[in-house]
């Protein structure tokens, strides 16, 4: 159930320069809350910035009643958000969201992520390594070893992980989605995940209808109440013809998508 | 202490509606506040059959305000026939059915339909800036106005509310037409028709490349129209542009508004209408104002 809550900020870390991990207090969010799914934050109880910032969730934390999220500072929104400090309250709504990851067992899944767009990718796989008996491999791209965050966490919820650089400052040097490709050949996935930036989803789009894999991805679009009724955040649906566009809502129907629903 | 008004022949037990296009219709909000707190919902902006909207991205956030050019997609009047209005009559809330179409035949046909159906009245969407046909195009004249709105005014016997567009040099003049044609009150305003450019890709943020500013930011212009119609125009108007506070909604009042409506108040908060009705009460109680109608209007100039 969603709901409108006051949270108070527990934990602030900055993961980079221009990256940030809050912990939250927020039961009400916690008790509902599934992998994939975003809050909207006003970042201050004022008219400028207007509206809310929807931000992924890391990881919900059952136990403490905590949730985490990472943003990337980009705008007035983040750059506000960025200056709260512990004892703070974040005026939060959440969960939000339907389209969610499905968490179930498998034999063996991809998960893919790139940027920004790794982060909401831990709660997934941490349910999936906790509560199912799947074998979880795990592709994330970064831009160059700075970037390269969380390491560790994402290693202790995943079987095999594999990282990218885009320069080689780190690990593999190229895209995720290649060793993606190149483990599809040898390995039996029998569903893949993605959230990163739009040519990376797409790709992982294309190699799971050529493969013919299960594919969910998460997406994203500007949207101004994340509640599904501005209609903002429009995402054409892949049965549209280019004369009757048709649309999803990222808010309503997303942001996890099955892939072969989307056209992105 | 009296809150109720009477809108153009609604009556509501406050002055607050929330506005179309801000609030679906009422499903979602239903979670996280009580409908029957609120005057009247203005539903989404409907039509005959299913709009699908314009391409994205669709808003695009501004000092204090932001950009839409959703498009007007909606399910078509069939589907909130069977859908929404059930749902929407379980509550103590006026429903106020916001009609748009892209001819003067459409909204007639679609104003046929709304006159079967059990709700309290219909604003007449002549003002929309996202969309290629109809809606704004009839809405800048005053024979425009009068237009279509006598036609729909032929067949329909509810209460009609027509909501007008800012986008005009003289704001008077399509609320003559609407008044001349029989319309029981006029509603304003509508979006300001804007554009955002992003400097590094050299192209606007929206998709289609104007769309309709709204929030905060065009309070003070939304004011100034309701004043200078309210001078003009004897039927009653619904006010609206930036109400985020019950102190928003008296400056509206004063102007000339019998009502107003909460618009993207409602995204930044769901709560926003139900902080507005307190507002205006707090006012009423600390000013010892009786009743809301004896201070509509009352604005003094200098």
């Amino acid at each position: 159930m969603k709901v409108n809550i006051k949270a108070k900020i527990i934990k602030k870390e900055k993961l980079k320069d221009d990256i940030y991990k809050f912990e939250v207090q927020a039961k009400e969010i916690v008790n509902s809350a599934q992998a994939g799914q975003f809050i909207e934050i006003r970042v201050l109880d004022n008219i400028q910035p207007l509206l809310r910032r929807p931000i992924s969730i890391y990881n919900i934390n059952k136990e403490r009643g905590t949730l985490e999220f990472i943003f990337q500072v980009k705008g007035k929104g983040t750059n506000i958000l960025a200056k709260r400090e512990i004892g703070e309250e974040l005026d939060i709504i959440g969960p939000l969201g339907y389209g969610t990851f499905e968490v179930k067992d498998y034999e063996k899944v991809a998960i893919i992520g790139g940027g920004i767009g790794i982060f909401p990718l831990y709660e997934l796989s941490k349910e999936l390594k906790n509560n199912t008996t799947t074998k979880i491999n795990m592709y994330l791209g970064f831009r160059n070893k700075e970037y390269v965050l969380l390491e560790e966490e994402f290693k202790n919820v995943s079987d095999k992980l594999i990282i990218t650089t885009d320069d080689g400052t780190y690990k593999i040097k190229g895209f995720a989605i290649d060793e993606l490709k190149k483990d599809i050949e040898k390995e039996k996935i029998d569903k893949i995940f993605a959230c990163g930036p739009l040519p990376m989803l797409k790709a992982v789009q294309d190699l799971a209808k050529e493969k013919n894999i299960q594919c969910e991805i998460s997406l994203e679009e500007k949207m101004a109440c994340g509640l599904g009724v501005c209609l903002g955040c429009a995402v054409k649906t892949a049965s549209s013809s280019k004369e009757a566009p048709q649309y999803w809502h990222v808010c309503k129907a997303g942001p996890v998508f099955n892939a072969n629903d989307v056209e992105i | 202490m009296n809150t109720s008004v009477n809108l153009a022949g609604i009556n509501m037990k406050n002055p607050v509606t929330v506005a179309s296009g801000t609030f679906g219709y009422g499903r979602e909000f239903a979670e996280f506040i009580d409908l029957n707190k609120i005057g009247g919902i203005c539903t989404k902006g409907t039509s005959l059959k299913p709009r699908s909207g314009n391409k994205p991205p669709r808003v695009y956030e501004t000092p204090a305000g932001m950009l839409n050019s959703i498009g007007l997609q909606n399910p078509g009047v069939e589907y909130f026939m069977e859908n929404d209005l059930p749902f929407l009559k379980k509550f103590d809330t006026k429903i106020i059915v916001n009609a748009c179409g892209s001819s003067i035949d459409e909204y007639v046909e679609l104003a046929k339909v709304l006159n079967t159906l059990d709700i309290d009245g219909v604003e007449l969407n002549l003002s929309c800036p996202n969309v290629k046909a109809g809606c704004m195009a009839f809405g800048t004249t005053y024979e425009g106005v009068k237009e279509v709105t006598s036609k729909v005014r032929k067949v329909l016997d509810k209460p009609l509310i027509v909501k007008l567009t800012p986008n005009v040099t003289n704001i008077v003049d399509p609320a003559k037409g609407a008044e001349d044609a029989g319309a029981d009150g006029v509603s304003l305003i509508n979006t300001l028709l804007g554009m955002s450019i992003d400097i590094h890709k050299r192209r606007p943020h929206l998709a289609n490349n104007m769309g309709g500013l709204s929030g905060p930011a065009i309070k003070p212009v939304a004011v100034r129209m309701v004043y200078q119609v309210a001078q003009n125009v004897k039927i009653p108007i619904l006010g609206l542009g930036g109400i985020v506070s019950g102190e928003d909604a008296i400056e509206f009042i004063l102007a000339g508004a019998t009502a107003i409506s909460v618009g993207t108040g409602n995204f930044i908060a769901p709560d926003t209408c139900i902080k507005v009705v307190n507002g205006i009460e707090e006012y009423m109680k600390k000013y010892n104002i009786e009743d809301i109608n004896n201070i509509i209007g009352t604005v003094q100039m200098n």
